[in-house]
Protein backbone atom coordinates (compact mmCIF):
# COMPACT_ATOMS: atom_id res chain seq x y z
CA UNK A 1 0.00 0.00 0.00
CA UNK A 2 1.70 3.12 -1.20
CA UNK A 3 1.05 6.65 -0.11
CA UNK A 4 -1.78 8.47 -1.75
CA UNK A 5 -3.02 12.02 -1.73
CA UNK A 6 -5.69 11.03 0.75
CA UNK A 7 -3.13 10.18 3.43
CA UNK A 8 -1.68 13.68 3.44
CA UNK A 9 -5.07 15.35 3.18
CA UNK A 10 -6.24 13.31 6.17
CA UNK A 11 -3.27 14.48 8.24
CA UNK A 12 -4.08 18.05 7.25
CA UNK A 13 -7.74 17.60 8.17
CA UNK A 14 -6.95 16.09 11.58
CA UNK A 15 -4.45 18.87 12.26
CA UNK A 16 -7.04 21.49 11.33
CA UNK A 17 -9.66 19.88 13.58
CA UNK A 18 -7.16 19.74 16.44
CA UNK A 19 -6.45 23.44 16.13
CA UNK A 20 -10.18 24.23 16.01
CA UNK A 21 -10.57 22.26 19.25
CA UNK A 22 -7.64 24.21 20.65
CA UNK A 23 -9.37 27.49 19.88
CA UNK A 24 -12.52 26.20 21.60
CA UNK A 25 -10.71 25.09 24.71
CA UNK A 26 -8.15 27.83 25.18
CA UNK A 27 -10.26 30.86 24.39
CA UNK A 28 -9.04 32.58 27.55
CA UNK A 29 -5.37 32.31 26.70
CA UNK A 30 -4.24 34.58 23.89
CA UNK A 31 -0.87 32.93 23.40
CA UNK A 32 -2.32 29.47 22.87
CA UNK A 33 -4.87 31.02 20.50
CA UNK A 34 -2.01 32.39 18.38
CA UNK A 35 -0.34 28.96 18.42
CA UNK A 36 -3.57 27.29 17.30
CA UNK A 37 -3.78 29.74 14.40
CA UNK A 38 -0.23 28.79 13.43
CA UNK A 39 -1.24 25.12 13.50
CA UNK A 40 -4.22 25.89 11.24
CA UNK A 41 -1.97 27.60 8.72
CA UNK A 42 0.35 24.59 8.88
CA UNK A 43 -2.56 22.27 8.06
CA UNK A 44 -3.52 24.42 5.07
CA UNK A 45 0.08 24.45 3.90
CA UNK A 46 0.20 20.67 4.20
CA UNK A 47 -2.78 20.40 1.86
CA UNK A 48 -1.17 22.80 -0.60
CA UNK A 49 2.10 20.86 -0.68
CA UNK A 50 0.30 17.53 -1.04
CA UNK A 51 -1.80 18.75 -3.96
CA UNK A 52 1.25 20.35 -5.53
CA UNK A 53 3.13 17.05 -5.40
CA UNK A 54 0.38 14.74 -6.55
CA UNK A 55 -0.94 16.96 -9.32
CA UNK A 56 2.54 17.87 -10.53
CA UNK A 57 1.94 21.61 -10.28
CA UNK A 58 4.50 23.90 -8.69
CA UNK A 59 2.08 26.80 -8.19
CA UNK A 60 0.86 25.26 -4.95
CA UNK A 61 4.32 25.49 -3.44
CA UNK A 62 4.56 29.14 -4.47
CA UNK A 63 1.34 29.74 -2.60
CA UNK A 64 2.78 28.04 0.49
CA UNK A 65 5.67 30.46 0.25
CA UNK A 66 3.34 33.45 0.43
CA UNK A 67 1.31 31.91 3.25
CA UNK A 68 4.51 31.50 5.24
CA UNK A 69 5.31 35.18 4.65
CA UNK A 70 1.92 36.37 5.82
CA UNK A 71 1.94 34.01 8.80
CA UNK A 72 5.32 35.31 9.94
CA UNK A 73 4.11 38.92 9.67
CA UNK A 74 0.90 38.06 11.50
CA UNK A 75 2.62 36.34 14.39
CA UNK A 76 5.15 39.18 14.74
CA UNK A 77 2.42 41.83 14.93
CA UNK A 78 0.27 39.64 17.18
CA UNK A 79 3.09 39.14 19.64
CA UNK A 80 3.90 42.86 19.57
CA UNK A 81 0.27 43.65 20.41
CA UNK A 82 0.43 41.04 23.17
CA UNK A 83 3.52 42.65 24.69
CA UNK A 84 1.88 46.07 24.52
CA UNK A 85 -1.28 44.70 26.13
CA UNK A 86 0.67 43.09 28.93
CA UNK A 87 2.59 46.30 29.52
CA UNK A 88 -0.57 48.37 29.82
CA UNK A 89 -2.85 45.95 31.67
CA UNK A 90 -0.27 43.62 33.27
CA UNK A 91 -2.49 40.71 32.24
CA UNK A 92 -3.33 39.00 28.98
CA UNK A 93 -6.48 37.29 30.14
CA UNK A 94 -9.24 37.65 27.59
CA UNK A 95 -11.76 37.97 30.41
CA UNK A 96 -10.36 41.31 31.51
CA UNK A 97 -10.26 42.87 28.05
CA UNK A 98 -13.78 44.18 28.16
CA UNK A 99 -13.28 47.94 28.30
CA UNK A 100 -14.51 48.35 24.72
CA UNK A 101 -17.87 46.93 25.68
CA UNK A 102 -20.45 49.69 25.20
CA UNK B 1 4.47 -1.17 2.57
CA UNK B 2 7.65 0.59 1.61
CA UNK B 3 9.83 2.64 3.86
CA UNK B 4 8.23 5.92 2.77
CA UNK B 5 4.89 4.78 4.13
CA UNK B 6 6.50 3.83 7.42
CA UNK B 7 8.15 7.21 7.69
CA UNK B 8 4.84 8.88 6.81
CA UNK B 9 3.06 7.14 9.68
CA UNK B 10 5.89 7.91 12.09
CA UNK B 11 6.01 11.61 11.22
CA UNK B 12 2.23 11.94 11.20
CA UNK B 13 1.87 10.26 14.58
CA UNK B 14 4.47 12.53 16.18
CA UNK B 15 2.96 15.57 14.44
CA UNK B 16 -0.55 14.90 15.68
CA UNK B 17 0.62 14.01 19.18
CA UNK B 18 2.62 17.25 19.37
CA UNK B 19 -0.35 19.26 18.08
CA UNK B 20 -2.55 17.65 20.73
CA UNK B 21 -0.05 18.55 23.43
CA UNK B 22 0.11 22.13 22.13
CA UNK B 23 -3.56 22.68 22.81
CA UNK B 24 -3.71 20.79 26.12
CA UNK B 25 -0.48 21.59 27.94
CA UNK B 26 -0.73 23.69 31.08
CA UNK B 27 2.49 25.56 30.67
CA UNK B 28 2.73 27.91 27.66
CA UNK B 29 6.47 27.23 27.39
CA UNK B 30 5.74 23.53 26.96
CA UNK B 31 3.13 24.42 24.35
CA UNK B 32 5.69 26.41 22.36
CA UNK B 33 8.21 23.56 22.55
CA UNK B 34 5.60 21.06 21.34
CA UNK B 35 4.72 23.49 18.55
CA UNK B 36 8.36 23.44 17.49
CA UNK B 37 8.26 19.62 17.46
CA UNK B 38 5.13 19.61 15.32
CA UNK B 39 6.65 22.07 12.83
CA UNK B 40 9.77 19.93 12.51
CA UNK B 41 7.63 16.86 11.80
CA UNK B 42 5.66 18.81 9.21
CA UNK B 43 8.94 19.77 7.55
CA UNK B 44 9.88 16.07 7.43
CA UNK B 45 6.51 15.27 5.83
CA UNK B 46 7.15 17.95 3.21
CA UNK B 47 10.49 16.34 2.48
CA UNK B 48 8.60 13.10 1.82
CA UNK B 49 6.50 15.06 -0.66
CA UNK B 50 9.69 16.23 -2.43
CA UNK B 51 9.17 19.86 -1.45
CA UNK B 52 12.71 20.24 -0.19
CA UNK B 53 12.96 24.01 -0.35
CA UNK B 54 9.76 24.59 1.59
CA UNK B 55 10.67 21.97 4.18
CA UNK B 56 14.02 23.58 4.84
CA UNK B 57 12.42 27.04 4.83
CA UNK B 58 9.97 25.82 7.45
CA UNK B 59 12.83 24.65 9.64
CA UNK B 60 14.91 27.79 9.15
CA UNK B 61 12.21 30.44 9.27
CA UNK B 62 9.67 28.88 11.60
CA UNK B 63 11.79 26.90 14.00
CA UNK B 64 14.65 29.37 13.82
CA UNK B 65 12.85 32.70 13.95
CA UNK B 66 9.13 32.65 14.62
CA UNK B 67 9.14 30.00 17.32
CA UNK B 68 12.07 31.66 19.07
CA UNK B 69 10.06 34.88 18.98
CA UNK B 70 7.13 33.03 20.54
CA UNK B 71 9.36 31.54 23.20
CA UNK B 72 10.88 34.94 23.91
CA UNK B 73 7.50 36.60 24.38
CA UNK B 74 6.10 33.73 26.45
CA UNK B 75 9.07 33.81 28.77
CA UNK B 76 9.03 37.61 28.99
CA UNK B 77 5.39 37.83 30.02
CA UNK B 78 4.57 36.81 33.53
CA UNK B 79 1.74 34.38 32.96
CA UNK B 80 -0.21 32.79 35.73
CA UNK B 81 -0.22 29.08 35.13
CA UNK B 82 -3.41 28.30 36.94
CA UNK B 83 -6.66 30.01 37.75
CA UNK B 84 -7.83 30.73 34.23
CA UNK B 85 -8.20 27.09 33.26
CA UNK B 86 -11.41 26.36 35.06
CA UNK B 87 -13.76 24.29 32.97
CA UNK B 88 -11.06 23.10 30.60
CA UNK B 89 -11.59 19.37 31.03
CA UNK B 90 -15.25 20.07 31.60
CA UNK B 91 -15.58 21.45 28.08
CA UNK B 92 -13.21 18.89 26.62
CA UNK B 93 -15.71 16.14 25.66
CA UNK B 94 -17.92 18.54 23.70
CA UNK B 95 -14.92 20.13 21.98
CA UNK B 96 -13.42 16.73 21.17
CA UNK B 97 -16.73 15.57 19.71
CA UNK B 98 -16.98 18.69 17.55
CA UNK B 99 -13.39 18.29 16.41
CA UNK B 100 -14.02 14.65 15.57
CA UNK B 101 -17.04 15.65 13.49
CA UNK B 102 -15.01 18.29 11.65
CA UNK B 103 -12.15 15.88 10.95
CA UNK B 104 -14.39 13.01 9.82
CA UNK B 105 -16.40 15.25 7.51
CA UNK B 106 -13.34 16.81 5.90
CA UNK B 107 -11.67 13.41 5.46
CA UNK B 108 -14.83 11.86 4.03
CA UNK B 109 -15.22 14.62 1.47
CA UNK B 110 -11.55 14.52 0.52
CA UNK B 111 -11.39 10.72 0.19
CA UNK B 112 -14.43 10.73 -2.07
CA UNK B 113 -13.44 13.82 -4.01
CA UNK B 114 -9.84 12.87 -4.61
CA UNK B 115 -9.60 9.13 -5.03
CA UNK B 116 -6.31 7.35 -5.02
CA UNK B 117 -4.03 9.53 -7.03
CA UNK B 118 -0.79 7.63 -6.78
CA UNK B 119 2.66 9.13 -7.01
CA UNK B 120 3.25 7.50 -10.37
CA UNK B 121 0.22 9.18 -11.86
CA UNK B 122 1.76 12.62 -11.84
CA UNK B 123 5.50 12.59 -12.30
CA UNK B 124 7.13 15.87 -11.49
CA UNK B 125 9.98 16.81 -13.77
CA UNK B 126 12.92 15.38 -11.91
CA UNK B 127 15.81 16.72 -13.93
CA UNK B 128 15.48 20.19 -12.37
CA UNK B 129 15.76 20.59 -8.63
CA UNK B 130 12.80 21.70 -6.56
CA UNK B 131 14.51 24.94 -5.57
CA UNK B 132 15.22 25.84 -9.18
CA UNK B 133 11.64 25.15 -10.20
CA UNK B 134 10.32 27.28 -7.38
CA UNK B 135 12.75 30.09 -8.15
CA UNK B 136 11.88 30.06 -11.83
CA UNK B 137 8.23 30.51 -10.96
CA UNK B 138 8.82 33.07 -8.23
CA UNK B 139 10.98 35.42 -10.22
CA UNK B 140 9.08 35.32 -13.50
CA UNK B 141 5.41 34.71 -13.05
CA UNK B 142 5.09 35.80 -9.42
CA UNK B 143 7.34 38.85 -9.53
CA UNK B 144 4.73 41.36 -8.39
CA UNK B 145 3.36 39.11 -5.60
CA UNK B 146 6.84 38.54 -4.23
CA UNK B 147 7.37 42.29 -4.05
CA UNK B 148 4.05 42.69 -2.29
CA UNK B 149 5.22 40.01 0.14
CA UNK B 150 8.39 41.99 0.75
CA UNK B 151 6.33 45.10 1.48
CA UNK B 152 4.17 43.08 3.88
CA UNK B 153 7.27 41.97 5.76
CA UNK B 154 8.54 45.56 5.88
CA UNK B 155 5.21 46.82 7.20
CA UNK B 156 5.18 44.05 9.81
CA UNK B 157 8.68 44.97 10.94
CA UNK B 158 7.88 48.69 11.23
CA UNK B 159 4.61 47.95 13.00
CA UNK B 160 6.21 45.65 15.53
CA UNK B 161 8.92 48.19 16.30
CA UNK B 162 6.48 51.10 16.50
CA UNK B 163 4.12 49.18 18.78
CA UNK B 164 6.71 48.11 21.28
CA UNK B 165 8.93 51.18 21.23
CA UNK B 166 8.74 52.84 24.58
CA UNK B 167 10.28 56.13 25.62
CA UNK B 168 10.99 56.62 29.26
CA UNK B 169 9.67 59.79 30.82
CA UNK B 170 12.81 60.68 32.71
CA UNK B 171 15.36 60.48 29.95
CA UNK B 172 17.11 63.76 29.15
CA UNK B 173 17.24 63.32 25.43
CA UNK B 174 17.70 66.35 23.24
CA UNK B 175 16.15 67.12 19.91
CA UNK B 176 18.94 67.86 17.42
CA UNK B 177 16.58 69.69 15.07
CA UNK B 178 15.56 72.19 17.70
CA UNK B 179 19.16 72.61 18.71
CA UNK B 180 20.26 73.49 15.20
CA UNK B 181 17.34 75.83 14.59
CA UNK B 182 17.99 77.93 17.69
CA UNK B 183 19.08 81.57 17.24
CA UNK B 184 21.16 83.73 19.49
CA UNK B 185 18.18 85.90 20.40
CA UNK B 186 16.38 82.89 21.88
CA UNK B 187 19.12 82.19 24.34
CA UNK B 188 20.65 85.62 25.18
CA UNK B 189 18.64 88.73 25.96
CA UNK B 190 20.57 92.03 26.21
CA UNK B 191 18.95 94.24 28.80
CA UNK B 192 19.85 97.93 28.42
CA UNK B 193 21.28 99.25 31.66
CA UNK B 194 22.85 102.58 32.46
CA UNK B 195 26.56 102.47 33.12
CA UNK B 196 26.19 104.02 36.59
CA UNK B 197 23.36 103.56 39.01
CA UNK B 198 22.36 105.83 41.82
CA UNK B 199 23.14 104.15 45.11
CA UNK B 200 20.24 103.37 47.35
CA UNK B 201 20.01 105.37 50.57
CA UNK B 202 22.00 103.53 53.21
CA UNK B 203 20.08 104.78 56.28
CA UNK B 204 16.78 103.23 55.29
CA UNK B 205 18.43 99.91 54.65
CA UNK B 206 20.02 99.78 58.08
CA UNK B 207 16.79 100.81 59.79
CA UNK B 208 14.89 98.15 57.93
CA UNK B 209 17.53 95.62 58.81
CA UNK B 210 17.21 96.50 62.53
CA UNK B 211 13.45 96.41 62.40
Amino acid sequence: MSLTLGHFLSVGAILFALSVVGIFLNRKNLIVLLMAIELMLLAVNMNFVAFSHYLGDMHGQVFVFFILTVAAAESAIGLAILVLLFRNRSSISVEELNTLKG
Amino acid sequence: MDYQTGFFYLFSAVLLFAAFRVITSRNPVHAVLYLMLSFSQAAALWLLLKAEFLGLTLVLVYLGAVMVLFLFVVMMLDIRLDGDRWGFWQNFPLAAALGGVVAVEIIAVLWVGFPKIAVEAAPVASDVSNTKQLGLLLYTEYLYPIQVAAVILLVAMITAIALTLRQRKDTKTINPGEQVRVRAADRLVVVPLAATQKAAPAAEQTEEGKA
